[in-house]
């Protein structure tokens, strides 16, 4: 199995262009993002801050995760959720079993919850990974209604819709670390997250990740090369199941309690969004979804009640507009960057994206006003968007929104033909390379 | 032996209310090969539009009226959505449909609110059509039966009597030789597609007064409309009205009957332990159908999945 | 990549100082309950009461101790346990120190237990948990802390006294229990079953069955369960769409007799139930509606009404807790020390408009008030429910129910 050197790529596929550029990746990015989430909690030291990138943490290392089977496999699943959350239950049973957890290291309770969510997927992949497509969306839709179905029902173990909670606390501590402290919890999380990012990166280098692609790409040639497509399926299911494990029992640690939200049909789809709006085709593509969807859950939430209305507008047009996703619109850049015109761009960009950006959000201030014409108060007229108070019932306001809107669009639109151009200039390789 | 009939009424009901969701579906999938999981969403939008017009001008011009809209609506959504992601492969496809349906739900939510709408049986049909042993069936069943029983037929008889249903037929299995014939592939695609989702706002007006009209109402159908169609077979129309009719009777008799686990596993031969209480398997023992009625439809497919790929009456490999 | 990660959280720290500064001397109650999705309806309608509830109650008159005022912010939950745990701690750290949530017991179940963990490792930020409709008995039992207070009656005390009224009815012999298949659903059920064995031993119980939760969606078959049974009276703690699909089904399918229900009220559905549920819906509450028991409840009804046309006061208790919390602060001196507050509300008495006292019982932290059954029709109603014509209106009132009903609490003070 020496097949490292035998890669040859196509650069005109994204999911190729990838890897032909992290043939050259060294040591530094890791280094660097190390660097980063150390220093991260040190410039944002409240809790909340601290708890939302937990938040992303577990979600990057799911949606991590999630794209060894989307991205890198081909397997479209829609109940993964019911891994990491049974290594999540299996890690709160753990904490509550008192004796054995009072000599456990806090550190290497995920280990646990990865081989439970190993152990589920070996013995559902011994069945569904039989074949890709939609007999194996299918099983995994099935399986998982089933298994987040049961969680209702078999209260033992899944605690009913309550769920089950433990203390963290109560393990062995850690060089004199307990866990009482959000601060500590983080470096915990951020640790797990370098380990298994740095696996899950290694893993799609060893052969068998390799040979993901190739099952992906074309099942029958990878059989007449005589490796079994079944196999390497099922090896990259169960991996995949065990760092989802991983993200179950980080949740674990982070909250201390899970609950059938963790199984359920939403939260399997949640993770299929995250990592397709992140990007499938690229290594790092669902880390950015992963932070980009937390931010909107999170902290759009709290500005607007309508925040689940931008995210499926954002995620359709993503789909439509950006199959590769943000990492795919970021990726395009690379041959500009390449060949040295990327300046060039800089200026059509902002002509077109400033005003664009504008007409995005007087959109969405059309939206809030309709919302709040139709759903304040009687005698609360006045609504508050983008730091300025006005009266929603007067005509004035819709006015300015309106003609904002409807300017920056004209010139969004006007100006796009330039930014096709320079596009296509930028990325002209009869310049030759500089 | 009454109560038999009355649930195999009920069961039909369900049955043929899902299958009306199935058929457009299937037909969809085996076309264009999307799995649409917006289908659902359509079966709202078929509820509200016709709750809305019936507001106006009563229930039966909602009920002729809002299918339509839906068709347009599902063709528009096929003809600038589906159409410009199709290029990218299946799973943008899919994917597409899913964001779709998150969206038609805050849209929903944004235009009606979130709480259930009143949207009542019109009057005409609102009398017992018949008893049996003080059971009443209602005769806005009994239509529903009748409606759906004339869209099968009248889907059969286009899908094999007619020209257009030939040139469909074709294009399922030989969608690039159809085109070299001169037929406007993407146009019957967009046709297909408008037809299935205006079948799905058929069902959605028709069951949107009993079933109740509210934005969760296409969370609650979602997949299993899709399970209908993979056990019944994908791109079969018979084999989506046998698993539709499976499902509704199944469903529909396991909520009737309390067959108990405990009676099972004593049956095979297998005693309740001794001290049920502080047992790990206690939820597993006190199980009755009732409680699992609505997750049987799932099972039946992962077994029918391992065991039979095709479906039950599919041909070819899902 | 790492510098979108850094851009994000920049801009989430700056929206969320942003709002912490706004308001520096206010008493900042965060209301945690879902905002957005399905169940947005009745959180945001709870919402409305709570904020009307602190501006009439609170700060029209001049606010509690030295002039400080009720501010309520809304996070919203979207109904997930950790949600509400991330939105637990960014309230926290706006300054918040009374958190108020009711929808969903799971929800209730984590929070409480978050707060409790959060309380003992950050003594300096100590908050309290004050629950207004999750009626799981476990959280004033088992799974009772100093922090929490609820000022619902549990699904126990509901039901004991439900089951007074059904048993001074000579005409029940037999009743059908059903339920969401969930823990509330089983409080429910077996509630209903001791209560009734206890009472009136006579009563048959003609059926008990569980159904999934959110995922029927024909009720049909059960509500033919229902008819055959014969049985004479259903008892259900159903809510949502659930509620409102299996008793649609039940009166379609011919039943006549009263249905006894926790929640078939307001959030549409009255007004979905119109004609159809008239004098068989019943509904368990406290907090007598129609007709109104004080004359200040009806003005403060009414100038509800004119605020938010749309909405309806179905939960009376949301003003019974803005009330009894001013009194609180007012009677600790402090609205920085959670404890003493904490302290104050044991054992606090309270005459609320509502035409009740509540008693806030030290042991386990559960409030203890009148209890109404009230049915659902169209006469005698003076505010109705979604503008529908049809409301809810006493029939009979439980005093002080539960009063010394059981409680497991081991109630540990700090």
């Amino acid at each position: 199995m020496n097949e490292q050197d035998q890669i040859t790529t196509d650069p005109t596929k994204p999911a190729q262009r990838m890897r032909a550029g992290s043939m050259t990746i060294s040591a530094t990015p890791w280094i660097v993002a190390a660097l980063v989430l150390i220093v991260l909690p040190m410039i944002f030291t409240n809790n909340s801050a601290i708890t939302i990138m937990n938040q992303m943490a577990i979600t990057i290392v799911f949606a991590l995760a999630y794209n060894m089977l989307l991205g890198q496999g081909g397997m479209l699943s829609f109940g993964h959720a019911v891994y990491s959350g049974i290594g999540g239950f299996a890690c709160m049973h753990i904490m509550n079993a008192t004796e054995f957890f009072a000599v456990l290291p806090l550190p290497l309770l995920p280990i646990f919850g990865g081989l439970f969510g190993m152990g589920l997927a070996m013995i559902v992949g011994s069945f569904s990974t039989r074949s890709a497509g939609t007999v194996f969306a299918m099983i995994s839709l099935g399986v998982g209604e089933l298994i987040a179905a049961s969680s209702i029902i078999i209260v033992a173990f899944f605690g009913g819709e309550e769920g089950i909670s433990g203390d963290r606390t109560y393990s062995l501590p850690f060089f004199g670390i307990e866990f009482l402290k959000q601060i500590e919890v983080y470096y915990l999380i951020s640790a797990w997250l370098m380990i298994s990012t740095l696996l899950m990166y290694l893993f799609s280098r060893t052969p068998i990740g390799r040979m993901a692609n190739a099952v992906r790409d074309n099942p029958e040639r990878a059989e007449f090369l005589g490796y079994s497509a079944r196999w390497v399926r099922f090896y990259s299911f169960i991996f995949s199941g065990f760092f989802a494990g991983i993200a179950g029992a980080l949740f674990a640690i982070n909250y201390e309690i899970l609950t059938e939200e963790n199984l359920n049909t939403t939260s399997s789809g949640v993770i299929l969004l995250v990592t397709f709006l992140g990007g499938v085709g690229f290594f790092f593509g669902p880390i950015l979804g992963a932070i980009v969807f937390t931010l909107v859950q999170t902290v759009l939430s709290l500005q607007t009640d309508l925040w689940a209305f931008y995210a499926g507008v954002l995620f359709v047009s993503t789909v439509m507009f950006f199959p590769g996703g943000l990492a795919g619109l970021i990726m395009m850049h690379v041959p500009a960057f390449k060949f040295g015109k990327a300046r060039h761009l800089v200026l059509p960009y902002i002509r077109t994206l400033l005003p664009g950006l504008i007409t995005i959000l007087g959109l969405s201030a059309l939206v809030e006003m309709i919302f709040h014409f139709r759903h304040a108060a009687t005698g609360e007229d006045e609504m508050t968007l983008f730091w300025t108070t006005f009266d929603s019932h007067a005509v004035f306001p819709w006015i300015i929104a309106i003609v904002v809107t409807a300017a920056a669009f004209w010139i969004t639109r006007r100006n796009v033909p330039g930014l096709v151009e320079a596009w296509h200039k930028a990325n002209n390789f009869s310049g030759g390379r500089t | 032996m009454e109560l038999v009939l009355v649930n195999l009424i009920d069961g039909l009901v369900t049955g043929l209310l899902l299958f009306m969701l199935s058929a457009g579906l299937t037909l969809i999938f085996s076309m264009m090969g999307v799995l649409n999981f917006a289908h659902a969403s359509f079966y709202m939008l078929g509820a509200y539009f016709a709750y809305q017009i019936s507001l106006y001008m009563g229930f039966w011009v909602g009920l002729l009226v809002a299918p339509i809209i839906v068709g347009i609506a599902g063709a528009g959504v096929e003809r600038y959505g589906l159409r410009r992601v199709h290029q990218y492969g299946h799973v943008p496809e899919l994917i597409f449909t899913f964001g779709l349906a998150l969206l038609i739900e805050e849209l929903v939510q944004f235009i009606w609110g979130k709480n259930q709408m009143p949207f009542d049986i019109p009057e005409v049909l609102n009398f017992t059509a018949f008893a049996i042993a003080g059971n009443s069936i209602p005769a806005y069943k009994i239509f529903m039966i009748f409606i759906s029983v004339a869209i099968f037929i009248g889907l059969l008889f286009v899908l094999t009597k007619t020209r257009v249903g030939m040139i469909i037929q074709a294009a399922l299995s030989y969608p690039r030789t159809v085109e070299a014939l001169g037929h406007n592939v993407p146009l019957i695609f967009m046709g297909v597609f408008g037809v299935g989702t205006a079948l799905a706002g058929v069902a959605g007006a028709i069951a949107g007064p009993v079933l109740g009209t509210f934005p969760g109402m296409a969370f609650v159908l979602g997949s299993i409309v899709f399970v209908t169609i993979v056990i019944g077979g994908l791109g079969s129309l018979w084999g989506a009205l046998v698993a539709s009719l499976l499902i509704g009777w199944i469903t529909t008799f396991a909520k009737s009957y309390n067959i108990r686990m405990e009676d099972i596993l004593n049956g095979i031969g297998i005693s309740t332990p001794e001290y049920l209480d502080d047992n790990i398997f206690r939820d597993l023992w006190t199980i009755t159908s009732p409680q699992i009625a609505d997750i049987l439809p799932y099972i039946l497919m992962v077994l029918i999945l391992i065991f039979r790929p095709y479906g039950l009456l599919g041909k070819r490999d899902a | 990549m790492r510098k979108t990660k850094q851009l994000g959280v920049t801009t989430a720290l700056a929206l969320i100082i942003g709002s912490t500064t706004a308001f520096a001397e206010n008493i900042k109650i965060a209301f945690i309950d879902p905002l957005s999705g399905p169940f947005a309806a009745t959180g945001t309608n709870g919402l409305h009461q709570f904020e009307f509830a602190a501006e009439t109650l609170v700060n029209a008159k001049g606010g509690v101790l030295d002039g400080q005022m009720f501010e309520v912010i809304g996070f919203d939950n979207k109904i997930s346990p950790k949600e509400s745990l991330i939105q637990l701690q960014v309230a926290i750290d706006q300054g918040v120190r009374y958190i108020v949530q009711g929808n969903s017991s799971g929800v209730a179940n984590a929070l409480t237990e978050a707060v409790d963990k959060h309380n003992k490792r950050n003594p300096d930020s100590r908050v309290l948990f004050l629950n207004y409709a999750a009626v799981d008995p476990a959280l004033t039992n088992e799974k009772c802390n100093f922090w929490h207070f609820r000022f619902d009656a549990n699904a126990d005390i509901k039901m004991d006294a439900l089951t007074d009224v059904i048993a001074a009815n000579e005409g029940i012999k037999n009743v059908y229990v059903i339920g969401q298949d969930y823990s509330f659903g089983k409080a429910v059920a077996e509630a209903a079953e001791a209560n009734l064995a206890a009472k009136r031993p006579d009563i048959q119980i003609v059926g008990n069955e569980l159904h999934p939760i959110g995922k029927v969606k024909d009720f049909t078959p059960y509500a033919r369960k229902i008819v055959g049974a014969e049985t004479d009276a259903v008892i259900t703690g159903n809510w949502g769409a659930d509620m409102l699909g299996l008793g649609k089904s039940i009166i379609e399918n011919g039943f006549t007799g009263p249905i006894y229900t926790y929640y078939a009220a307001g959030s549409g559905i009255t007004a979905a139930f119109g004609e159809g549920g008239k004098g068989s819906i019943r509904l368990i509450s406290e907090g007598q509606i129609n007709p109104p028991p004080t004359e200040e409840a009806a003005a403060y009804y009414t100038a509800y009404k004119a605020k938010y046309p749309d909405g309806n006061v179905d939960q009376s208790r949301i003003s019974n807790t803005i009330g009894m919390l001013a009194q609180a602060i007012q009677a600790a001196g402090t609205s920085t020390d959670v404890v003493a507050v904490a302290s104050a509300l044991e054992g606090m008495e309270y005459d609320s408009m509502w035409g009740t006292k509540v008693y806030m019982r030290p042991q386990d932290h559960q409030a203890i008030q009148n209890m109404h059954i009230a049915v659902h029709t169209n006469e005698g109603v003076t505010f109705d429910y979604d503008n529908s014509g049809f409301g809810v209106v006493a029939e009979s009132t439980i005093e002080m129910a539960g009063m010394d009903s059981p409680t497991t609490c081991k109630m540990e003070r700090p």
